[in-house]
């Protein structure tokens, strides 16, 4: 059943990329004039530097926090290591309209936006990942070294840059990737003047319709990301092996270290605190104070959509619902079929869509169900269906594990009781697996309610998602627009953390905590 | 009664099991011995269904159940180390298997608080499974598999992960338990002593096979062969030109004289063992219940009880493993160190 559901939702639209890109009137023919010409290149480059910018910054301002967190143990460190996930899991739309808030006029839209947005963003991965890693670390080699009389710069220099390399490769590879395909950061903040690849897959499809090109640019794209890909998934790799035993115990730090460890706790969640916080101030702010005009707003008709935001709402609603269900109903059976071990192909084939990017995803889309057997344009099936693909494997990672972590004995004792098979899944593998359930589930509404890149290609003009709402509204001139976006910006967050929550209580409730 | 026929079991590759057979009869404890990767917990998971075999078959009361499938089975599994559900009670984990057969709750509750009492746990039900101690755990998983009334009983290693007085006491509980039960079972262990204490009979396995089924004393009589008999921790092993021999310990007496040399002597609980070296010839261990030992460098001299010599076969398998370079098994039980 998943593998039906992904042969034709992800290989079908990928078949049409190929085909739309390849064929020209029945004969093969590579497009050659579009990947060589001077515009293709030139976002290609723009494409590459601003991701390898966006890295080098992201493990710059990661690595402060992630010290104090690997290095030393104080009061508030669990809330600190999960805030700084926060912004990782907040709709791109949202970082951009929060960018768009905060930035003064003039460089609201530009290179510096966009940099900043991606570092915002990723912080969370080098922080966890840098992080994790480094606690991990031997600190006697670190103590020897102080004995024997080299200072904290040398010692971090000579001894702990090079012990973290693994780590900080992988999170540098990982950040590259996200910034490399990101796609509603650059379409907000980037105005018409900047494009990705990504971004300018868009712009081909969906302004210039010029669906050769995109196609071509959209082959060029997956081939960039499958190399990508390669090279994180070498470098993850090499992560895991090199793993070394637990390291010391993190201290209280004390004297001079007490202040650094509070500089780089303050410091950076303050700094990733004041995006969003500057989006709900703006989102309140009307002329001479503050009110909930925007708010009220939202219920009447505007000429940036065809129906009322609120309609927006509703339809995000219902869609990332379904979209949820869809994504549990294909990962649960992909995860239990993962950690049964016979999935090895089938493991990589759900992970896919990972590595594919959204906007990718959303042109294949538009490509393979406008013609029949399969014409889902005038549905609105297409959407959910989307956001179910990209939220997929984000279910499987986070189910697989806990389903991994049910001892099979546990089964076996079950069965040898008496339990039918359909029997030890209910009594043992889901009170045991009930938690990551949830999280699964929270983590897949959370998803599709936040999509943006592939649902902007296949979102119905009268049924807009919240995103999609967003997106229109920033796309017109006027402070009112841009205080709807705001608005809406602040409503889609709060959802986001109320599906998240309510799924942890209805569907965690009753699950064993250990 | 349960019977196992010319069990075969591969597992990557590797023959864990090849042509196994082995019987307890109604009411009979039989112990099931051999050496850790001998294959035992393989051969207990055929029994319960959990391990389908290559070829052979599994015979409940006379009715082949090889292909029926583990919930069906009707037999109770005890692991190593209990494997009680973490997510319910003392009294949930006892009723589970009553609760999947559909049994009323009256009568789930009854019997629950029967099998709680029996293994002395008596008003454990609402106990949480993460405060129980290693013994305790190991009690309710008993009480666990009893109350369904299977057929027959597996224990794979039940006491293994339990140490010392604790140990000794559940193995004594279980003898009882069985005994006044009428229980059919298979006792899975590593152990000789808690072996030759539960089995009425004692199947050796070594390396996928049955070396040998037999009553304690027919064990420790006549071994099957030289590796059976190290692997019970019968040392004195002597070769000469009328073939292979073993002098069980308390047949070698430790007399006054002066052509032997005590190397070693090591009180073993009620018995004290001497290890002895005839002048240009082979040690041998004695075991005595003698309270004045000789002690180490002593001279002696040692009278060999004829009744307990016994001829034994050689070793089926020691040139196999010399050709491929293997150490003989016995070396490395952890049982009789050097």
């Amino acid at each position: 059943m998943p593998l039906a559901f992904l042969a034709v939702f992800f290989a079908w639209p990928l078949v049409a990329i190929l085909e739309r890109s390849l064929v020209l009137d029945g004969r093969l023919d590579l497009p050659l004039d579009v990947l060589a010409s001077s515009s293709t290149l030139e976002v290609a480059w723009f494409t590459t530097w601003q991701a390898a910018v966006s890295t080098v910054l992201a493990v710059v301002a990661g690595l402060p926090l992630a010290w104090a967190i690997a290095r030393f143990s104080f009061p508030g460190r669990r809330l600190a290591e999960a805030l700084v996930l926060v912004p990782f899991v907040l709709p791109t739309v949202v970082v951009a309209t929060a960018f768009v808030a905060l930035l003064p006029d003039g460089i609201e839209r530009s290179v510096w936006a966009i940099l900043l947005a991606h570092v915002f963003f990723n912080v969370a991965v080098v922080v966890r990942l840098v992080g994790s890693y480094w606690s991990g670390l031997d600190a006697r080699a670190w103590d020897a070294a102080a004995t024997l009389g080299a200072g904290p710069a040398r010692r971090f220099r000579s001894l702990t840059l090079p012990a973290l390399a693994p780590a900080l490769a992988a999170a540098a590879s990982i950040v590259f990737l996200f910034c490399f395909t990101s796609f509603g950061v650059i379409l907000i903040l980037g105005g018409p003047r900047y494009a990705t690849l990504e971004t300018e897959i868009y712009n081909q499809a969906a302004r210039a319709f010029d669906l050769r090109t995109a196609a071509a640019l959209a082959l060029l794209q997956l081939a960039a990301v499958a190399l990508v890909v390669a090279v994180a998934g070498r470098l993850e790799r090499r992560l895991g092996g090199s793993r070394s035993a637990r390291g010391a115990r993190a201290q209280r730090p004390g004297g001079r270290e007490r202040a650094w460890v509070a500089v780089a706790v303050g410091g950076t969640l303050g700094l990733l605190a004041l995006p969003p916080a500057t989006l709900v101030e703006r989102s309140l702010a009307v002329p001479g104070g503050h009110g909930l005009d925007h708010y009220r707003r939202l219920a009447e008709q505007t000429p940036a959509l065809l129906v009322t935001p609120w309609h927006a709402i509703l339809n995000s609603l219902l869609f990332a619902t379904i979209a949820a269900g869809i994504a549990l109903a294909v990962g649960i059976p992909a995860a239990v079929l993962a950690v049964r071990g016979a999935g090895g192909a089938l493991d990589t084939l759900v992970m896919l869509p990972l590595g594919a990017s959204a906007a990718m995803l959303g042109f294949g889309f538009l490509l393979a169900f406008a013609d029949p057997p399969l014409d889902l344009r005038g549905t609105i099936w297409l959407v959910p269906i989307a956001q179910a693909l990209v939220a997929t494997p984000f279910v499987v990672r986070s189910l697989a594990p806990t389903l991994r972590s049910v001892d099979n004995r546990l089964r076996e004792a079950a069965a040898v009781l008496g339990a039918s098979p359909p029997r030890v899944r209910r009594e043992v593998d889901l009170p045991l697996a009930a938690r990551g359930l949830a999280v699964a589930a929270g983590l897949a509404f959370a998803i599709a309610l936040g999509e943006f890149g592939a649902t902007v290609f296949v979102a119905r003009a009268d049924w807009p998602t919240l995103p999609v709402a967003i997106f229109r509204f920033l796309g017109r001139p006027g402070a009112e627009n841009v205080g709807q976006a705001m608005a809406l910006c602040v409503v889609l967050m709060s959802l986001t953390a109320a599906g998240a929550i309510a799924a942890d209580r209805v569907l965690g409730r009753g699950g064993w905590r250990s | 009664m349960i019977r196992l026929e010319g069990i075969v079991v591969e597992l990557g590759g590797v023959r864990i099991l090849d042509g196994v057979g082995l019987e307890a009869g109604e009411a009979e404890t039989l112990a099931l011995l051999g050496p850790s990767g001998s294959g035992k917990s393989t051969l207990l998971r055929v029994a319960a269904g959990l391990q389908p075999p290559a070829a052979g078959r599994v015979l409940l009361d006379g009715a082949d159940i090889t292909r029926v499938p583990a919930h069906r089975r009707g037999v109770g599994l005890v692991f190593q180390d209990a494997v009680l559900f973490p997510h319910r009670t003392v009294g949930d984990n006892v009723g589970f298997g009553l609760r999947v057969r559909g049994d009323a709750v009256a009568d789930r509750r009854r019997r629950v608080s029967e099998l709680l009492e029996l293994v002395g746990l008596a008003g454990a039900e609402q106990r949480d499974v993460g405060t129980l101690s290693g013994g305790e755990a190991q009690r309710v998983a008993l009480a666990r598999a009893l109350a369904p009334s299977p057929r027959v009983l597996l224990l794979d290693e039940p006491l293994a992960s339990l140490d010392g007085p604790l140990r000794d006491r559940l193995r004594d509980d279980l003898h009882d338990l069985f005994a006044a039960l009428r229980l059919t079972v298979v006792h899975v262990t590593h152990d000789v002593a808690e072996a030759f204490a539960l089995g009425r009979r004692v199947a050796v396995l070594r390396d996928g096979r049955i070396a040998q089924t037999a009553t304690p004393d027919e064990l420790w009589s006549r071994p099957a062969d030289t590796w059976v008999a190290r692997f019970l921790g019968m040392r004195n092993l002597i070769e000469d030109d009328a073939g292979l021999r073993v002098v069980r310990p308390e047949a070698v007496h430790v007399v006054p004289g002066d052509d032997a040399v005590v190397l070693a002597v090591d009180r073993r609980g009620p018995l004290t063992v001497l290890t002895v070296r005839l002048d240009g010839a082979e040690e041998l261990e004695a075991a005595t219940t003698t309270l004045t030992a000789p002690r180490p460098g002593d001279r002696v001299s040692v009278e060999i009880d004829p009744d307990g010599v016994v001829d034994v076969a050689a070793d089926p398998y020691a040139e196999r493993e010399a050709a491929h370079g293997r150490a003989d098994d016995a070396d490395d039980l952890p049982l009789h160190p050097r």
